[in-house]
């Protein structure tokens, strides 16, 4: 029975945590959302023809004026508040986990290499992270976006926008993972179990990645959660920036940015939906962030 | 003075309150010195926590009746329970160095807390706390009181924490396993400092401790404890040489004696293992005799230096090389066991190191049978010398991938050096392994979390002699387990040693464990070999003095007490 | 000790000679530095030419050296944009947005320690509930989305206070700021509000996080054992254990503030290096993107030296040497 609860306890946690699970329910219905965009969005934000400027500047329908239709109202150009919505996370949690990706593997790859091997190899790779913790995040990604203008040929620019914001939200940010591996390496180095294998003569890669990777994935999947806000975060800052993506293929982030133009007027709707459905967004999943490193942190309950 | 009586300590969790302790009794005069000795889970520091209110959360006191002198500890509102602890009750912790600030001096700590119970100006508290260290045994008083804790060795910060404890003039202290931390020499000086403090103050203390030999040489009376209830209680004579309850007579019959050798220990009959060789016809048995394809074989240590380069805190000067072993000659017999004694940091587990190969001597020849043990990054990883030697740790807690089954660990050493290439093979076999050190079969899809640390240094028993070695290396393999259990690994060692005829390199800080186990004994210190010789000969006739202060200061039972 | 500071001033160098390095491949491969500074009218002979006088045909690591003691001499270059000296471009802005970091990093600890210190001592309480639930949803609020919402409420809807620029600022001695009148406070509240919350929240966490751990140590049991005064053992035994690892990372997180201030600065129309950065990287205007990236550099292991310093102040296990 106990070895039972101690084996599920996450999973008790999780279920006597409302807010782990209202947090998990939106992030999930976001995600759902995001996915099936192309399938449950009423207009496509993308494509010209699916909109007309006659829907334009419709309030949500709790307003006068509206038209049922457009459940949260249009923008200017007559898109429905909802599709853009959609489309944008989708644009958002893509550009975000793939940097995620990148980042987790690169990091992870590094400070566990840096962990075990220690020394030299060790020394290079930590001096390489502090001169990135010097640059933060955001400056890394700016850096890196507008090194892209400067060597990219104009023509090519637009198409590579998101794989350049994805790299350099992918730059900024694997040095999180670097550190937290590498920390957690030197922790398991000294364990009886690591000293074991390798003294039997088992392969490095091994002992790194069947041995010790499995007793670390604990906090790094705590600083997953954490730094999938903190891209979600940074892309939706670069795009306000007008830096990230273009006003054509809008992100969050865009189509916040394109709501500031009507902060002073009436049509609150187009800056504040999205704002709130990118808050609603980043909250849940650090409410979850939270969470798991209550599970693998006990001693802070 | 401290009354206990009927004392219920309970922690809520999710499925209601789980008892911690349940019907404690005990009482402590002035000046006496009460064991509470029991193995882990026995609930015996929670019975100190809760004397002084330091319970840790959620915990509470669930009855019963806790009195100093007239005053009813449970009746106290918060202030004031915190007012009565450091000034009537106070409590000294097990590790030195943890338990003072790193950030304030001696004198700082020592001050706030005479300060904090009587209404002294500071150069007056500023004497006694010199006072104190003095009648504690700290030399030049004055002006170390100026030191930061970090300046102090580990004794010596023993003796602050003891100063601190007693600077209020507490009429109870309760020390929790004050010495564990403590290398041989030390313990005995902090032991005779307790009794002195209890005969000249007349100061109660509550000696919470698992050591039945400290227990045996400093407490007047004592408490035996076991999954959190009072199993005996009386004078320490009467109950550790004529137990009445059967589980202190089988806890005494599972403590090494220091001065003679037994064969076998006795073990509760409600082990859950059988002895092994009882099994017939174990299949992981027949396997390893198969394979035996060498004869036995020995180890020879010729002149092995090893040494550390310095934490380097001046640019002006090189570091000095930190000295781990020098000169080390050892030859350990063809299936033989030889014992390495020492204290901490004398170099024992840096020797193991070296053997193994995880770290390189800086000079010297190590020879494994007749041929050359390549040195550290020398040694390949296919090199013959991986598998003929193997190793069981200290602690079953982290020398089992946690997130491995225990069948995935054991195959390990199996497909590694290619003995067996089929799964199936594989796991039939381990299977058969753990019968054979005592385990069921089933064991082998559940994780070592499942497991207590005894089942646990059993599997990695298992896992070390699945690889068919010839050349054993024990780190220690039973301080991190209670005395009954450390029995019982150790009559497994002992037996799997003589049906598997493997040579045994054991070692311990435990002079009591070392002198069941081994043929031939070393005593390590410093790094330098003090003497060497045979088991027998040496506890009868030691000759170094080194190894005569060691035994002389080892807590043991009276002979007289035997049972 | 000296040696530990040394050690850290040299790691300090690497990371001013690495971020150097980067500025200068900036300026040396993104994009031909003879075509941005030269018109179309410049012939190939005379691009040529100064090519060589610039020294561009050097060998690499000599370019480099000469970069780097440029900047050790403060010259830094000129604007593609603007063709202003990058040194004096830089200088103006530099006190709008120290003055700016600064008041925000006050804000964040001001609030954020004892905030931490409470919710660490009664961390089951429902303030604290409230509190950790509010720094939540505080570091979720991306920066931009925080001036925004200060800008609606106290600019747009009450009209309180500004919603762009520096106000009235006051020259001093070449450094202009905005500290020493009402106008410059009221312009410097929202953007130092905006760029203060997310630091905030991150300090509270931390504190928090930090001093939890302290009181569980063996060190905090005992004293409590010995019946120290409750007020000395939160703060004069907790605290100061608490601060040494917050310390380092408070010093890190500066860095993170001028940085962020990029965006506060965008917001708010402040304007500090990081409106010029932005701009610069608008018109891929590379030297003052790369003198900026040294700037921010020698700022964040400025802090970071300084806070080491302090931390040798804090700690005696790095200041008295070992007696035994």
């Amino acid at each position: 029975m106990i070895a039972f609860l101690k084996r599920y306890e996450g999973l008790w946690l999780f279920v006597h945590s409302p807010a782990a699970i209202m947090a998990a329910v939106v992030a999930v219905v976001i995600l759902v959302g995001a996915v099936l965009a192309p399938w449950i969005a009423l207009v496509n934000p993308y494509d010209l023809s699916s909109f007309s400027l006659f829907d334009g500047l419709l309030p949500p329908v709790w307003e006068d004026g509206s038209n049922p239709k457009f459940l949260l109202g249009t923008d200017d150009q007559g898109r429905d508040m909802i599709s853009s919505i959609l489309y944008g996370a989708r644009l958002s949690l893509v550009i975000g986990i793939a940097a995620l990706t990148i980042a987790a593997v690169l990091g992870v790859g590094l400070g566990l290499a840096a962990g075990y091997y220690g020394g030299r190899f060790d020394a290079i790779v930590m001096r390489i992270a502090d001169v990135q913790l010097a640059l933060p995040a955001i400056l890394t990604a700016l850096l890196i976006d507008g090194i892209a203008r400067g060597i990219l040929p104009a023509a090519i620019q637009q198409d590579l926008r998101v794989a350049v914001l994805t790299l350099a939200i992918a730059l900024s940010l694997w040095v999180n993972f670097a550190r937290t591996a590498r920390a957690s390496t030197f922790v398991q180095m000294n364990k009886e179990y690591v000293q074991a294998a390798i003294m039997m003569g088992q392969r490095p890669s091994r002992v790194m990645f069947v041995h010790i990777l499995p007793n670390i994935l604990g906090p790094l999947l705590v600083i997953m959660t954490v730094d999938l806000a903190s891209a979600i975060l940074l892309e939706a800052t670069l795009s306000f920036l007008g830096i990230g993506l273009p006003a054509d293929s809008p992100s969050l982030g865009t189509l916040i940015r394109i709501g500031m133009q009507f902060l002073l007027s009436g049509e609150w709707w187009i800056l504040w939906i999205p704002t709130l459905f990118l808050v609603a967004l980043v909250v849940s999943i650090n409410i979850l962030g939270d969470f798991l490193r209550d599970v693998f942190n006990p001693r802070l309950r | 003075m401290l009354t206990i009586k009927d004392l219920a300590v309970k922690f809520p969790s999710r499925f209601g309150d789980v008892s911690a302790i349940e019907d404690v009794d005990m009482t402590i005069a002035p000046g006496e010195i009460h064991g509470l000795v029991g193995e882990s889970g026995a609930g015996k520091s929670t019975v100190g926590a809760a004397v002084i209110g330091l319970l840790s959360t959620p915990g509470y006191i669930a009855g019963g009746e806790l009195t100093l002198g007239d005053t009813d500890l449970r009746s106290l509102s918060e202030q004031e329970a915190h007012a009565i602890r450091g000034d009537r009750i106070s409590m000294i912790f097990q590790d030195p160095q943890t338990s003072l600030n790193p950030l304030m001096t001696i004198e700082d700590q020592l001050v706030e807390t005479i300060q904090a119970h009587s209404d002294v100006s500071q150069g007056a508290a500023v004497k006694r706390a010199v006072d104190l260290l003095e009648e504690i045994g700290i030399d030049n008083a004055a002006t170390r009181i100026k030191a930061y804790p970090h300046q102090f060795s580990g004794g010596m910060r023993q003796r602050v924490v003891i100063a601190l404890a007693i600077c209020t003039d507490p009429e109870l202290i309760i020390a929790d396993e004050p010495t564990t931390a403590l290398d041989v020499a030390v313990q005995s000086q902090v032991l005779d400092l307790i009794r002195r403090l209890a005969k000249d103050r007349q100061i109660a203390f509550m000696l919470i401790t698992h050591d039945i030999g400290v227990i045996a040489q400093i407490a007047d009376r004592v408490t035996v404890m076991r999954k959190g209830r009072v199993m005996e209680t009386g004078d320490t004579e009467q109950v550790l040489s004529r137990p009445t309850h059967p589980y202190t007579r089988a806890l005494m019959d599972a403590v090494p004696p220091l001065d003679h050798r037994i064969t076998r220990f006795r073990t509760p009959t409600d082990a859950e293992t059988a002895p092994p060789g009882s099994i017939p016809d174990n299949a992981a048995e027949r396997w390893l005799l198969e394979g035996q394809q060498h004869e036995l074989l020995g180890l020879t240590l010729d002149g092995i230096h090893l040494s550390f380069p310095g934490t380097r805190t001046s640019i002006w000067r090189k570091p000095d090389p930190f000295v781990a072993l020098q000169d080390i000659n050892l030859t350990i017999r063809p299936g033989s066991i030889m014992g390495l004694v020492g204290e901490s940091g004398s170099g024992k587990s840096t020797l193991a190191k070296a053997i193994t190969g995880l770290i390189a001597p800086t000079s010297g020849t190590m020879f494994l049978g007749d041929n050359v043990l390549p040195a550290g990054r020398a040694r390949k990883r296919n090199d013959p010398s991986r598998q003929l030697i193997q190793m069981v740790f200290q602690d079953p807690y982290s020398s089992l991938n946690s997130r491995h089954r225990i069948g995935d660990i054991l195959s390990e050493p199996l497909w590694l050096y290619g003995f067996v290439n089929d799964a199936a093979e594989r796991r039939s076999l381990a299977a058969a392994m753990l019968e054979l050190v005592g385990m069921a079969p089933d064991a082998i899809d559940k994780y070592p979390h499942q497991f207590s640390g005894g089942q646990r240094q059993r599997v990695a028993v298992a896992r070390a002699l699945l690889a068919r070695p010839r050349f054993l290396i024990c780190d220690e393999p039973t301080s991190a387990l209670d005395v009954s259990i450390q029995a019982e690994i150790l009559n497994l060692l002992k037996d799997l040693q003589s049906v598997f005829g493997l040579t045994i390199l054991f070692i311990s800080h435990n002079l009591a464990v070392v002198r069941q186990m081994s043929d031939d004994i070393a005593v390590l210190r410093n790094g330098k070999i003090e003497e060497i010789g045979s088991t027998e000969g040496m506890f009868e006739r030691p000759q170094a003095d080194y190894t005569k202060k060691l035994l002389a200061l080892t807590p043991v039972m009276p002979r007289t007490w035997q049972v | 000790m000296v040696y530990f500071i040394l050690k850290r001033l040299v790691q300090s160098v690497f990371v001013m000679l690495a971020v150097a390095f980067l500025a200068f491949s900036l300026f040396r491969f993104v994009g031909d530095p003879i075509t941005q500074m030269t018109g179309v009218e410049t012939s190939v002979a005379d691009q040529e030419r100064l090519r060589e006088e610039l020294g561009l045909n050097d060998a690499f690591l000599l370019q480099f050296g000469r970069f780097t003691a440029d900047i050790l001499q403060g010259d830094f270059g000129y604007s593609y944009r603007t063709r202003q000296p990058v040194a004096q471009m830089i200088a103006d802005r530099i006190p709008a947005t120290l003055e700016l970091g600064l008041v925000a990093l006050l804000i964040s600890l001001i609030v954020g320690i004892p905030a931490g210190v409470y919710t660490a001592l009664k961390p089951r309480g429902f303030a604290t509930q409230a509190i950790l639930m509010t720094t939540l949803v505080g570091v979720s609020i991306p920066t931009f989305v925080i001036g925004i919402m200060l800008i609606f409420i106290f600019g747009v809807q009450l009209g309180w206070l500004p919603t762009f620029g520096r106000g009235g600022t006051v020259q001093i001695g070449g450094w202009e700021s905005s500290l020493f009148t009402i106008e410059g406070w009221r312009a410097l509240l929202l953007p130092a509000l905006t760029l203060g919350v997310y630091q905030l929240t991150l300090t509270m966490r931390l504190v928090r996080a930090e001093m939890m751990e302290v009181m569980r140590t063996d060190y905090i049991r005992f004293a409590m054992a010995r019946g120290v005064p409750m007020k000395k053992l939160h703060y004069k035994h907790a605290l100061a254990n608490t601060m040494v690892p917050v310390i380092t990372i408070i010093g890190l997180q500066f860095g993170g503030v001028i940085a962020f201030s990029i965006v506060t600065e965008s917001v708010f129309q402040w304007p500090g290096m990081g409106l010029l950065f932005l701009e610069s990287i608008r018109f891929v205007d590379i030297p003052v993107m790369g003198v900026y990236l040294v700037v921010i550099a020698f700022f964040f292991v400025l802090v970071n030296l300084l806070v080491d310093l302090l931390y040798v102040a804090i700690d005696p296990r790095l200041r008295v040497r070992d007696v035994q």
